[in-house]
């Protein structure tokens, strides 16, 4: 049986984003929502993270550092793109610095659309990015154990 | 004796992460309680590391392996110490080492978090040797042995002669369980510093023996809290022991993190006064008593 699932912990990472989005993603970890109840830790270190959150679109300045934090976490790992910014770049789409989505980056598993994505629907994209999660560890573990240890 | 000895050590082993992860699950909880939420489940500190356990290992240096084993090993060796009745000298000496080790891998990889996480662990070190060395001092003053089965077969309860002693012990014991406001190389509960401190850089499998190892410190650490009240009836003695860590999550959950330099001054100010005090206090005592 895997783990995955109960222990989730997020990265967040706040793109371009007019902070509405950012807002109700902190919004979840307030006693209203707590979704620490699920296990769910906003960690603040790729490196401990299984869950990658991105508000916001992308552009020239974070493309590098999306990349960057994607390369770090450890698989296995998800994406989910919140706000309808991260999704497909929103009104800012047609802006000359702007590149578009999360998934112009790196691969995104889920999307959260909305301006501002509601708390509800980031709870609900979370636990379907889960089960994704679930998927690529179970995917994981056929690689031979040689290939996992090691950087 | 040698047979109650082993038996001890080996029941220390294999119950010490049971008991130190239901500890943080049930911190957990009452952390979560004491903000107004609901709280992950009491067994989630266990889900946590049989998670990291499956994620891959991200490692920079492959030295960091091997410091972060050191340290592991080295803190159940610790713990042996103090529950098959060793010396307490000698198990915060071997405490020292395993936390050196910690700070040997944060060292190990390249990265400036990583470095300044570690050069604070070293100072809080610096800060809680004094007071530990302290308690061991003062227990030896009275009961005239280092060794942890005289300690416990003493008649009178050590808090009786010790109380200051008890309450500088209970100032460091926040610096070793990682709790605010002292909680300046790494923290709990999702609080971020200089990313995550000395941990920044451990992924994986690697956190997840960090995890363990901290677990088995809790109980050692709770441990010394219970030669204090060892004289007691045991159930007193373990629901009082449980109170005081009972009183560090209030503290952990009522200040907010302090400066190095206010670590490092005040616990040694809260030594000097409680633990240097008691000690002198305690001599002049048993002098007249003697006269």
């Amino acid at each position: 049986m895997s783990y995955m699932k109960k222990s989730p912990w997020i990265l967040h990472y706040d793109g371009s984003s007019c902070n509405g989005c950012d807002i109700e993603v902190l919004a979840c970890l307030t006693p209203l929502y707590d979704i620490e109840r699920f296990g769910i830790i906003n960690t603040g270190n790729p490196k401990h993270a299984d869950v990658l959150l991105i508000t916001g679109s992308i552009n020239e300045q974070n493309i590098s550092v999306v990349k960057n934090l994607y390369e770090q976490m450890p698989d296995p790992k998800v994406v989910a793109a919140i706000g309808i910014c991260a999704t497909s770049g929103g009104i800012f789409r047609e802006c000359y610095n702007v590149k578009g989505g999360v998934d112009k980056a790196i691969p995104v598993d889920i999307y959260i659309p909305g301006c501002a994505a509601r708390p509800e629907s980031i709870i609900d994209g979370v636990v379907q990015a889960l089960a994704v999660l679930e998927k690529k560890a179970a995917a994981m573990d056929a690689v031979p154990a040689a290939e996992k240890v090691g950087a | 004796m040698q047979i109650k000895t082993a038996l001890f050590g080996i029941a220390y082993i294999l119950l010490a992460p049971i008991l130190g992860g239901l500890l943080a699950g049930i911190d957990r909880i009452i952390t979560a309680r004491m903000q107004s939420r609901k709280g992950p489940p009491v067994f989630q500190p266990f889900y946590d590391v049989f998670k990291l356990f499956e994620k891959r290992n991200i490692v920079v240096n492959h030295t960091q392996n091997f410091y972060v084993a050191c340290f592991f090993i080295f803190m159940i060796v610790t713990g042996v110490i103090f529950f098959a009745g060793g010396d307490l000298l000698l198990t915060i000496f071997a405490l020292t080492v395993a936390g050196v080790f910690l700070a040997l891998g944060a060292y190990a990889a390249n990265s400036p978090y990583s470095h300044i996480g570690a050069d604070r662990e070293l100072l809080q070190m610096m800060a809680y040797e004094p007071m530990l060395l302290i308690v061991a001092m003062s227990i030896y003053m009275i009961t005239k042995s280092f060794h942890i089965h005289d300690i416990l077969a003493y008649h009178t309860p050590l808090i009786k002669y010790l109380p200051l002693v008890f309450v500088g012990y209970l100032f460091i014991l926040t610096i070793k369980l990682r709790k605010s406001p002292f909680d300046l190389s790494t923290s709990h509960h999702g609080h971020q510093e200089l990313v995550k401190g000395i941990t920044t850089e451990f992924a994986g499998p690697a956190l997840g023996l960090i995890e363990i190892a901290h677990w088995y410190e809790n109980v050692l650490l709770l441990g010394i809290v219970y030669l204090f009240f060892a004289a007691l009836n045991p159930a007193i003695a373990v629901v009082l022991t449980l109170a005081a860590y009972g009183l560090e999550i209030l503290i952990d959950n009522s200040y907010s993190r302090l400066t190095w330099r206010f670590t490092v001054k005040s616990s040694w100010i809260v030594a000097g006064i409680f633990g240097v005090g008691n000690i002198i206090g305690l001599a002049v005592y048993s002098y007249f008593l003697l006269k």
